[in-house]
């Protein structure tokens, strides 16, 4: 399996995001999973586009990325939290 | 540090306004009234608002986390209005969609990539009923900030 890169992005790249990618970090060591994750501003993401395998957002995207979309509010609310995370592990297994 | 000294002249109870942008207005004034933020904070977090919500539906009454660029901050604060009647706010990452909000948390946060204590206990706070319940029913400042202290330094 190969190491999966997943961007984590949300309008201003400080606070939902660092809440995010925290909680990712957790789940793929919790599930022994190597994740490459990067915090980023949603503005950023298209400079990643060649080399990320999956964009988890607390935003708005508003675009077509070749890799798939994962809404993450759920992290900051607890509602719906299992399925999100349950979306995000099928991916990074892959 | 990574705790947050909760003032009482950034709290803000029975907060009256009819829309999002009077209540952001509101806040980030009285944020740069008390030297927390830069006059800058004031447009910029009111436009970050429009083109990205922060409005998030709980199990208890909507909350919404309007914050902007550090460049804009002088010092890490949180302030925490009480509306008196809901106002919409946008959801976070949906499009034309609105949720009523009661709790206003407005960051101004000093880091990037940073305060990520803090903003857990925050989002621990949204996902307790019963606290924002209380805090949405409170009219006293100091009950307040006792109620989020307990929950955000510890």
């Amino acid at each position: 399996m190969k190491k999966k890169t997943i961007l984590v992005a949300c309008g201003a790249g400080i606070a939902t995001s660092t809440v995010v990618n925290e909680a990712i970090l957790d789940m793929c060591s919790a599930n022994n999973i190597q994740a490459n994750l990067i915090q980023c501003k949603i503005t950023e993401v298209s400079g990643y586009l060649d080399s990320a395998d999956l964009l988890v957002t607390t935003t708005i995207t508003g675009k077509d990325y070749p890799f798939p979309v994962i809404n993450a509010r759920a992290f900051l609310t607890g509602i719906g939290l299992d399925d999100v995370k349950q979306q995000i592990l099928e991916e990074i297994k892959k | 540090m990574d705790t947050v000294c909760l003032e009482e002249s950034l709290i803000m109870v029975d907060l009256a306004g009819t829309t999002n942008e009077e209540v952001l207005q509101n806040m980030a004034r009285n944020l740069y009234e008390q030297g927390v933020v830069k006059e800058s904070y004031i447009d910029a977090v009111i436009e970050r608002e429009k083109t990205f919500p922060t409005g998030l539906p709980t199990l208890g009454c909507s909350v919404a986390i309007p914050h902007t660029d550090i460049e804009h901050v002088n010092r890490k604060a949180i302030s925490v209005a009480v509306l008196k009647n809901e106002v919409d706010f946008g959801i976070m990452g949906e499009i034309g969609t609105v949720t009523p909000v009661k709790l206003v948390f407005m960051l101004a946060m000093d880091q990037q990539h940073a305060q990520l204590k803090l903003l857990q206990s925050l989002m621990q706070i949204f996902q307790n009923e019963e606290t924002l319940n209380e805090i949405s029913r409170e009219h006293r400042k100091d009950i307040i900030i006792d109620l989020l202290e307990s929950k955000l330094n510890h």
